[in-house]
């Protein structure tokens, strides 16, 4: 049987190479699909928990999760083409008309 | 005995009723046809009087008095204070609402033919059905608190009023000198009420009068204090020495508010006020002492003035400043019912008296000088006759109304100890001088030869004015030979030439029977009927010394007046300068509280240290703002950076045993801990 904290280990890899993800990368929609990541790495660990002490909470939270990023998904989704269209650009540095 | 407001009498409906009138042309007025705001307006008032004389039928078919409506609704409930909406009608206030809503109607309709022509009609209505409502308030208020309420309302409408011609400086400040001066007075009635509550625990006028009754040895003291806080008030509201000084001024108003607000009703709520709180006064020899002083002063003080005023509404302004002098000297000798018998009267002739100018005004175009008037006998036949019952009726001639109820307020004054001997020769000095200046005003405006700019009766207006008696436009009326005014404004004057004649009829005896229950018995034991009829013959004798004084001065040879100003400059310059009251009050308080509010309040408080604050304030937060924004570079992965530092942190925070960290170098975070 495999040890729960591997998969507690693998969940908090997934969830650091997100953030770094987040953190490092230009382009809008590998910033994008980074949040996924970490999503997907808390959602990891919902389950092993969900599965280790027999509780469905766990399951239930991350179809939570799933329908918020889904919801999320369509609406960045969007976001991200409006911003295309409007910058032909999708280099996260360069969309900073917010700036003071 | 009390009721609920579902009680019989519906005595709530004689306010509200002016108060439905009021909104519907405030609100719809503007937009809705003339002959409509005219209905409303004038059927409420109308409404308002048929109430109070089905109370008035009742009251006479055996009703017992006072009787009480409340509101089941209570108003005010906070620990040992309670205060409700409660009217009271009693013979005081039974009176008193016949004057209002009933003079108060006829003004209305006078109204509606003097203000036929001026552009805020709407507005000009719904003001004067909103002080019928305030004042039918005051009037039926069961307690101090209730009568505060309307005391202040009937203080906005005159202030509404006569700022009617907001477009005319004069006006605008004359309305806020009314104003100012009668919040000096407000301020007295409120400590009043404050002394009141904390000596009485009640506001109610008769729970108090049932504890003074039941401590028939609590004299002076405390409430010779609430007697003369209360007396500053009704000197403001009623115009007496010192806080007379805004109703000349008030004559800035529209002629029918003149009279209806600043003659027959709202200047007389002090003279009601005192009458309702008689119980008090009774109890306080030196605060009635005071009032007698301050009423008999103004009396003579504001009749000297009236002698040489030229202007026939200021005359008017100064003749009713004396003669609720005479009223205030009524209830200083604790002659109440005296003092509303005079109230009444007065209500009748001096709203006459003021409807009358307004007709001659009217009829010349807007002229209120009276050196510019003269032979408007015959122009204006009605208006001539009902001045001259008025102006008989206030000089003091038997049998017209003034003659009894001025003569029962000297007579009591008489009788009121040694002292009293000197205010009824006040009183009697001043009977002399309104009969000579009502007689001037007699003299200058009705009779001689018409004194006018342009005399000559052949002009074209005049040919108009004859043909169209109906549809007058507003040239043909203005700057035009003198004409008689419509029917519309001859008909009150006629109503109240009648009552002027015949309302002191009913006699001081009978009056003062009725009143008794409401403001005590009348004290006449010391008189006796010689001395009476010696009283009375000389009051007849010093009016027609007045008349015959006018008569050499004004009508034999009307050269002599300025021949004796010349003569006597001093007393001359006093009189026409008014003493200099207003500019002594100018330079004593006016200029000093501008001096204060411009220089400490405005530039010390206001700029210096209000403002300087605010600046303070406003440059900190400019100043974090400006270290602050650096954090909002507007680069997202900046703000996710950031995000995810503070997310470390937290974690860091929650997850690290702090305390046992800190314990390990030699720091309890909890001294109970170890």
């Amino acid at each position: 049987m495999i040890p729960l904290s591997w998969y507690l280990l693998l969940s908090a890899v997934l969830f650091s190479l997100g953030i770094v993800g987040f953190l490092i990368k230009r382009n809008l929609i590998t910033v994008f699909m980074s949040i996924e990541l970490m999503l997907n790495g808390v959602n990891l660990s919902f389950v092993t928990f969900a599965h280790e002490w027999h509780l469905v909470k766990g399951q239930i939270f991350v179809f939570f999760v799933m329908v918020v990023a889904a919801a999320e998904a369509a609406v960045g989704l969007a976001i991200i083409i409006a911003v295309f269209r409007a910058r032909s650009t999708l280099a996260v540095d360069r969309i900073d008309l917010m700036k003071l | 005995m009390t009721r609920s407001m579902t009680g019989n009498l519906h005595l709530w409906l004689i306010p509200l009723l002016p108060f439905a009138g009021f909104l519907f042309n405030g609100i719809l007025g503007r937009r809705l046809p003339k002959s409509l705001v005219t209905t409303v307006a004038l059927l409420a008032p109308l409404a308002s009087f048929g109430v109070v004389l089905l109370a008035a039928q009742a009251a006479s078919a055996g009703l017992a008095l006072p009787y009480t409506e409340t509101c089941p609704i209570g108003w005010i409930n906070a620990g040992t204070l309670h205060v409700d909406y409660s009217f009271v009608l009693d013979q005081l206030s039974l009176v008193m609402l016949l004057i209002i809503t009933g003079v108060g109607f006829l003004i209305h309709i006078y109204s509606a033919g003097y203000m036929a022509h001026e552009d805020g009609y709407w507005r000009y209505f719904s003001y004067l059905n909103l002080f019928l409502f305030f004042m039918t308030v005051l009037v039926l208020a069961g307690n101090a608190l209730l009568m505060f309420v309307g005391w202040e309302g009937v203080g906005l409408a005159s202030y509404l009023l006569i700022g009617f011609w907001f477009q005319k400086t004069s006006a605008v400040e004359a309305g806020k000198k009314a104003f100012v001066v009668n919040r000096i007075g407000d301020f007295g009635f409120l400590l009043g009420m404050f002394l009141l509550l904390a000596n009485f625990g009640t506001l109610t006028f008769a729970e108090i009068a049932a504890k003074l009754a039941a401590s028939p040895a609590w004299q002076g003291g405390i409430l010779t204090t609430i007697a003369l806080c209360l007396l500053l008030g009704a000197t403001g509201k009623s115009a007496q020495l010192p806080l007379y000084i805004w109703l000349p001024d008030a004559m800035e108003g529209p002629t029918p508010v003149s009279a209806l607000i600043h003659a027959a009703t709202m200047v007389t709520a002090g003279v009601y006020m005192i009458a309702r709180t008689h119980a008090i006064y009774d109890r306080s020899p030196f605060a009635l002492g005071v009032v007698a002083i301050i009423g008999a002063a103004t009396a003579l003080f504001a009749a000297t003035i009236g002698l040489v005023q030229t202007d026939i509404k200021r005359v008017l302004a100064y003749s009713t400043v004396s003669q609720l002098g005479y009223m205030f000297l009524g209830c200083g000798v604790a002659a109440y019912s005296a003092a509303i018998f005079h109230l009444m009267t007065h209500a009748f002739f001096k709203a006459l008296l003021f409807l009358a100018a307004g007709s001659v005004i009217h009829g010349l175009g807007g002229e209120q000088d009276m050196r510019k008037m003269g032979g408007l006998r015959k122009h204006m036949p009605v208006t001539f006759w009902t001045m001259t019952a008025a102006v008989f009726a206030i000089a003091g001639f038997p049998p017209l109304a003034a003659f009894f109820s001025k003569d029962a307020i000297l007579y009591a004054a008489f009788l009121h100890g040694d002292s009293g001997k000197v205010l009824w020769f006040v009183g009697l000095v001043t009977a002399l001088l309104t009969s000579f200046y009502m007689f001037r005003l007699w003299y200058l405006t009705f009779l001689g030869s018409y004194r006018g700019a342009t005399s000559d009766i052949e002009e074209p207006g005049a040919a108009v004015h004859a043909r169209s008696d109906s549809k007058l436009t507003l040239e043909a009326e203005h700057h035009h030979t003198p004409h008689e005014s419509p029917w519309s404004m001859l008909g009150p004057l006629v109503i109240l030439a009648l009552l002027s004649i015949g309302g002191g009829w009913i006699g001081i005896e009978r009056f003062a029977a009725y009143l008794a229950p409401a403001t005590g018995a009348r004290i006449v034991e010391a008189g006796s009927s010689s001395l009476e009829w010696t009283l009375t013959g000389l009051a007849v004798a010093v009016a027609i010394l007045g008349w015959f004084i006018a008569y050499r001065l004004y009508r034999v040879k009307p050269e002599r007046p300025a021949q004796l100003a010349a003569a006597l400059p001093t007393g001359y310059n006093i009189l026409v300068h008014k003493y200099w009251v207003d500019e002594f009050y100018g330079a004593v308080v006016v200029k000093p509280v501008l001096a204060f509010s411009r220089f400490i309040l405005d530039w010390v408080v206001d700029v210096a240290i209000l403002g300087g604050l605010a600046w303070l304030l406003g440059g900190i937060a400019t100043f974090a703002g400006a270290i602050l924004q650096r954090w909002q570079s507007g680069n997202l992965r900046s703000y996710a950076a950031w995000l995810a530092a503070g997310a470390a942190a937290l974690l860091l925070f929650v997850l690290v045993p702090w305390a046992s960290v800190l314990a390990n170098v030699g720091i309890h975070l909890n001294a109970a801990g170890h």
